[in-house]
């Protein structure tokens, strides 16, 4: 899964246009196995774009993007999800027509077994076992068999990164998993984020603009700005690097 | 029990006792609503399941009609023709869905529109395969085993059995994580996509699904009325489909049997205004749209839901955020 | 060589007739998320009511035109966009194509049933001339009939551009949020939007029904021709409905002539095929993202 470097993810110049406006400029950085890395920026610095680049959802005008050996730019986000990359939207996605429960065996269904089997074997692709672990990981037992849609955004939230995590995935990418999320659902959630991490080895690559969820969160920090990443380093590091606080206050 | 599998054996008692209470004609209706049942569950899993528009469901209905008829006519048993159609509409299914699925969703409604057109051409104008407007006939219904299905009454049963047979093996594929891909991918198929789902490979075997069962249903339909014409398999038949769909309510499994029950009998109802029916129909449509869009088995979601709320005094799930 | 030329000015002629009723169908699209699938009809009809006018009402042929005009702007501009489509928006297309087609039927069979099965005559505006040019016979209707579309078209892109109102039109057709915003009243652009296209549907009839005689099954054909031009043409531009609806009506009437008279409407069916898979913005429209 890694590549020789032990990395997790090499992205090597990545670029990414739209019309003339350059939204992603020749970006490049390694995911190293088991850390949890923040991707922070200003608003338009170009993170979701890149993130989109990574992932498969867009294609990057240049560049490549490695999983172990293989480069993997211009894939497609479901052969994506099936090499062990799992992402949350910055738009709460979790499908509000099925039970939370069905949202995650769904989750998981896809990397269980072939077509046939999905066909002809059980109507759970015997996951329900594997999905009552993650509900009960993110403890919402008591909500397992509600729709999905009637729940609160933070549970929805939690449900959302359930459906990630579900799969077993070597590495997770989230889309401002914070976003609206109250402070006692944000406890919950970087808890349940720090502990999965140390349980099984996941490594994480978090896109937020709460600083504090971030700094307390992440080992690693990359700052992108206008498109380009202009620092990288620990959380105190970044904190008071001039550069960085210029670039959210001079915008 | 459920609700719903009571409701289900009651029907199916109604099924097999009705037809010894009907004339000849009646029965004739009851086995085209069958009939139409079918196509219309195949276009369910494509538009309800799916969320892809395809008006192209009567071509396939034809595909399916035409071929049976000619092989009939050359004297191949009834089964042959019948898994030649449904591979066929499959086949075909596959070819016009793999370029056409790529375009959004209101593009693809014209493609198919337009394919639909096209076969119908191909109907009308190769007189030589099938007819031309003269259609074809002189084929006739099959001996199953041998059972002459010539009579009204053991067609039926005949019908009633393939009818019960595809709907449990789309009951099947619906109830599978095959089934929760296409609710995934119709709900969001970014999502979907982002989770695992090849959204491009199950669009389109829904897509082709669908179509098979419009072959199948064709295949039953070139024996049950003993001559095929192109009048049959217009653009007016894929909006008929299309409306069976809807107005059962898309999406929901038993929603296209309703549909169509509906559609076929609502024209034998309201006969008796002679060239006014078709303008009522109309209407009865635009109203049924304007006020209840998500059809008949979407009024009674919502009526049962009201009523369960009411009975039980339910509130909303606890557990949310504490401020 | 004169025959091409014949088939060429007709064909430009009829399908000078399709773009209107291609650029009333796009305007709908575009400002309001409405396929109207009984655009076909709509372009039907009013001559009718004109009929009406003339047989059962007895006015002279220009009062029954007007006649028509507003009773048209009223039930196929007004009370459409109120009645059907307003109370359907907000559940998506599906429901609105539905609702369009069994009102297509509805218009189609009350025609039949109401005034006549049979096709019926309709006076022409342009008398039935034709002249020579270099040994080529070309109909002054024909010239006529481009003509005035032509203009009704130039007339209508000179509103929508110039005009104060037929901006804030192109304004809520691009993005309605941020028009209404801007303070424009949005639910008025549409509705304005709805008139425009009952008048030219109006126009349309009156231009086509000399032609190909009143016939309550008109609106099948027109309406698939009308939906091919604008969707060939480019689906979010006039220029391309026109455009659509010239090419299409050349198309019609050359294949016709020199391929196949039985696979006539094959050839406008594939340019649609092939143009959605290939380059669904249109020949001539531009490829932006619509967030439906």
């Amino acid at each position: 899964m890694n590549n020789k470097d032990g990395n997790v993810l090499s992205v090597r110049e990545i670029s990414k246009y739209f019309g003339g406006v350059c939204a992603v400029d020749n970006v490049s950085f390694d995911v190293r196995e088991g850390e949890i890395l923040g991707l922070i920026g200003p608003n338009g610095s170009g993170k979701s774009t890149l993130f989109d680049c990574v992932l498969g959802q867009l294609s990057p005008d240049s560049g490549e993007v490695r999983i172990g050996n293989t480069n993997v730019a211009g894939k497609r986000p479901c052969e994506l999800n099936k090499l062990g990359i799992a992402r949350t939207f910055q738009t709460l996605q979790v499908f509000s027509q099925m039970t939370v429960l069905e949202n995650i065996i769904l989750a998981g269904q896809e990397h269980h077994g072939s077509m046939f089997s999905r066909l002809f074997g059980k109507r759970d692709a015997g996951l329900t076992e594997a999905a009552d672990e993650m509900i009960a990981f993110f403890r919402l037992t008591h909500v397992r068999d509600e729709m999905a849609g009637s729940l609160s955004y933070g549970q929805q939230k939690l449900v959302d990164a359930a459906m990630a995590f579900v799969a077993g995935p070597k590495l997770v990418m989230l889309d401002e998993p914070a976003g609206g999320v109250n402070l006692t659902m944000l406890v919950d959630l970087k808890e349940r984020l720090k502990t999965f991490n140390k349980e099984h080895g996941a490594t994480f690559v978090i896109i937020e603009h709460n600083m504090e969820f971030v700094m307390s969160l992440c080992t690693r920090i990359l700052v992108l700005a206008n498109g380009k990443i202009i620092a990288e380093g620990d959380p105190d590091k970044i904190r008071n690097d001039p550069v960085v606080i210029e670039s959210y206050l001079g915008e | 029990m459920r609700p719903v599998v009571i409701a289900g054996l009651i029907a199916l008692g109604l099924l097999v006792i009705l037809p010894f209470g009907l004339k000849s004609y009646g029965i004739y209706v009851l086995t085209l609503w069958m009939v139409y049942s079918i196509a219309a569950m195949g276009l369910n899993l494509t538009l309800g399941y799916a969320g892809q528009v395809s008006l192209a469901q009567a071509a396939f209905l034809g595909i399916g009609a035409y071929t049976t008829a000619i092989m009939l006519k050359a004297g191949y048993p009834f089964f042959a023709a019948f898994g030649v159609s449904a591979g066929l509409a499959f086949c075909i299914g596959l070819v016009l869905g793999y370029p056409a699925l790529r375009v959004q969703h209101h593009f693809l409604a014209f493609v198919t529109l337009g394919f639909n057109a096209l076969v119908w051409l191909v109907f009308r104008n190769e007189e030589w395969l099938t007819g031309g407007t003269y259609g074809l006939m002189g084929f006739s219904r099959p001996t199953i085993l041998g059972v002459d299905t010539s009579n009204q009454v053991v067609f039926y049963f005949f019908s009633l059995g393939i009818f019960l047979l595809l709907a449990f093996v789309l009951w099947w594929i619906v109830r599978s994580p095959w089934g929760r891909a296409f609710q995934a991918l119709r709900e969001n198929p970014i999502r979907a996509n982002s989770l695992g789902v090849d959204v491009r490979r199950m669009t389109l075997l829904a897509f082709a699904i669908g179509s098979a069962y419009g072959g199948m249903a064709g295949s039953l339909f070139a024996p049950l009325v003993e001559f095929i014409d192109p009048h049959s398999f217009t653009l007016d038949t894929s909006l008929m489909l299309l409306l069976m769909v809807i107005i059962g309510g898309s999406g929901k499994f038993f929603g296209p049997i309703l549909g169509a029950l509906l559609v076929v009998l609502l024209p034998e109802g309201l006969r008796f205004t002679e060239g006014l029916y078709l303008i009522i129909y109309a209407g009865l449509v635009i109203v049924l749209m304007v006020f209840c869009p998500s059809g008949l088995l979407g009024v009674y979601d919502r009526l049962s839901a009201a009523v369960r709320i009411r009975l039980a005094g339910r509130q909303e799930p606890s557990g949310g955020d504490v401020p | 060589m004169g025959e091409f030329f014949q088939l060429l000015v007709s064909g430009l002629s009829t399908g000078s007739i399709y773009a209107l009723a291609a650029v009333g169908f796009t305007l709908l699209w575009q400002a309001s998320q409405t396929i109207n699938f009984a655009q076909g009809e709509f372009v039907m009809l009013p001559a009718f009511f004109i009929l009406v006018g003339t047989h059962v009402l007895g006015m002279n042929f220009i009062v029954a035109v007007l006649f028509g005009l507003i009773v048209t702007l009223v039930l196929l501009g007004f009370a459409f966009k109120r009645v059907i489509i307003d109370p359907m928006l907000p559940h998506g297309v599906l429901p609105i194509v539905i609702a369009t087609i069994a009102f297509g039927i509805l218009i189609r069979d009350s025609v039949k049933e109401f005034y006549s099965a049979e096709a019926q005559a309709f006076p022409s505006f342009f008398s039935e001339e034709t002249m020579s040019v270099f040994d080529v016979v070309i109909s002054l209707q024909d010239i006529a009939i481009l003509s005035m579309s032509l203009a009704t078209i130039g007339l209508l892109q000179m509103f929508l551009t110039r005009t104060r109102t037929g901006r804030c039109m192109q304004a809520t057709a691009q993005n309605r949020a941020v028009a209404e915003i801007l303070g424009v009243n949005v639910n008025r652009m549409i509705l304005y939007t709805f008139l425009i296209n009952a008048g030219l549907a109006v126009i349309a009839s009156v231009l086509i029904s000399p032609i190909y005689l009143a016939k309550f099954s008109n609106g099948q054909s027109i309406g698939l021709i009308a939906f091919i031009a604008a969707i060939v043409g480019g689906f979010n531009q006039i220029r391309g409905a026109l455009a659509g609806g010239l090419l299409i009506g050349v198309v019609d009437n050359m294949s016709a002539a020199y391929i196949s008279a039985e696979y006539r409407t094959a050839f406008p069916l594939l340019l649609l095929i092939v143009i959605i898979l290939v380059r669904p913005q249109g020949l001539f429209g531009t490829s932006e993202e619509r967030t439906v």
